[in-house]
């Protein structure tokens, strides 16, 4: 194994409740029983090379460079329905669920040329450009994001670690890290993702005092940073 | 640049979730911007994200769906949507994006609002209900003392200012809330331009600017 190893994960038991609309007074417990362990795809990562064999990054660079309905076919598969589910659980009914996911779909076939798989994996590039329609859908508003091809951007600092992980190294032990979060700290950050509503909104869905959420979160970055390893 | 304040992770949570309003969204990019550290912190909360939606179990999607959007793909064939175009390049750039596509320009060039008091401001339209501006207040000169009704944010864009806090230059990020009654000058070397977000009206406690606030629009 020199140089390059294996990370793997079993596949979690899907036992997924069905997801009762939980958007008002379905207090922690019902947040957390619908939250899945997240299941990572077995991955391989050589060292040596620093590429990551991944066939959901392959497939949108195949798109990128070939325009490949068979890759846009297969990526489709797999993340529409996930998607779907992603926003039905936020709260949107089926029919808008599934508009924002036929937008999300053509901005991947469209941006496919600006995906970088050094920076971001698959899952990760998709889950944020649907967010952003889903701001747009929901609130009518622009989410402004930096631009780094702009003069004024400061670009990252040159890694001078010895142990720079790869991208989908980080992405996996920062949902590693998610999964093993306590019930408290993972319901605060899974309604935040599913129902995009900041905060504070989550604090008097839940009950709780805006301080009581603000430290769930503070402790769940700082599980999330030990979890890479980091002094936190 | 080195940036000592940082927005907190609650509100980087609240942006990389997309339930942060607009204005507060653009501070928080702007900030990001120029801070490479919470780049890092928002690339993991979108991993974070990623998987959830990743480890969704997968719905049933509409009849058809799959085709429906080739086809609409095919129809609108190839209108790729490549990456934007630089904005203001004509002038000086001297903000970053993306809050330099928001206001037009550079700082010479804006159309400030003469406040008064060595203080200049200029409202950025966004869509959400809070208010977002760009403050510049002359070197040296106070920004008058305030306390908030709600939340502000504050972005140094150039210069510097200090309260009773710290001192905040360019890049850092100031949260406040009604808790706290700061009373910030500007350092006395420059101007100090900084990208202001409120989600209520500033109220002055200095009466002369209490007094014509209801005209000005501060
Ligand atoms: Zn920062």
């Amino acid at each position: 194994m020199d140089g390059c190893f294996v990370i793997e994960r079993e596949a979690a038991p899907v036992s997924e409740r069905p997801t009762s609309p939980h958007r008002k007074g379905s207090g922690v417990e019902g947040a957390v029983a619908a939250v899945a362990p997240m299941r990572l795809a077995r991955r391989v990562v050589d060292k040596d090379r620093e590429s990551v064999l991944d066939e959901f990054e392959d497939l949108i660079v195949a798109i990128a460079r070939k325009r490949d309905r068979a890759a846009f076919r297969a990526l489709f598969d797999h993340f529409a329905p996930r998607l779907k589910t992603f926003f039905m659980r936020g709260g949107l009914d089926p029919a808008a669920a599934e508009e924002i996911v036929q937008e999300t779909m053509v901005k991947v076939w469209r941006k496919a040329d600006q995906f970088d798989p050094a920076k971001a994996k698959a899952s990760t590039w998709i889950f944020s450009i649907g967010r952003n329609l889903r701001v747009d859908f929901l609130r009518k508003e622009k989410r402004p994001q930096p631009d780094f091809n702009d003069p004024m951007f400061v670009p990252d600092p040159e890694p001078d670690g010895f142990e720079v992980l790869s991208v989908a190294q980080e992405a996996d032990l920062v949902r590693e890290a998610f999964d093993a979060l306590p019930p408290d700290q993972k319901a605060v950050m899974t309604l935040a993702f599913y129902e995009e509503k900041p905060h504070s909104e989550i604090a008097s869905e839940l009950g709780l005092p805006l301080g009581t959420v603000k430290s769930r979160i503070r402790l769940a970055f700082q599980r999330i940073r030990s979890g890479l390893g980091e002094s936190v | 640049m080195s940036i000592d304040h940082h927005p907190s992770e609650e509100r980087l949570l609240d942006y990389v979730s997309g339930g942060l309003g607009e204005s507060w969204s653009l501070a928080v990019a702007t900030h990001l911007a120029l801070c490479p550290k919470c780049r890092n912190t928002v690339a993991r909360l979108e991993a974070m994200g990623g998987g959830m939606m990743d480890a969704a179990e997968p719905a049933t999607l509409a009849d058809n769906s799959f085709d429906a959007l080739w086809a609409r793909l095919e129809s609108e064939e190839d209108e790729a949507d490549s990456m934007p175009a630089i904005a203001g390049h004509a002038g000086k750039i001297d903000l970053p994006e993306p809050l330099r596509s928001y206001v037009g320009g550079s700082v010479d060039a804006l159309p400030w609002q003469n406040m008064g008091l060595g203080v200049r401001q200029l409202l950025i339209p966004t869509a959400d209900q809070s208010t977002a501006r760009l403050l510049c207040v002359a070197a040296g000169r106070p920004v008058p003392e305030h306390t908030h009704r709600g939340e502000e944010v504050t972005l140094v864009l150039q210069g510097a200012f200090r309260d009773s806090t710290g001192i905040y230059a360019a890049g850092d990020f100031q949260e406040a809330d009604e808790t706290v009654l700061h009373q910030p000058h500007a350092e006395k070397d420059r101007d100090c331009i900084c990208l202001a977000v409120t989600d209520a009206p500033l109220k002055f406690r200095n009466l002369a600017f209490r007094l014509v606030q209801p005209f000005i629009g501060i």
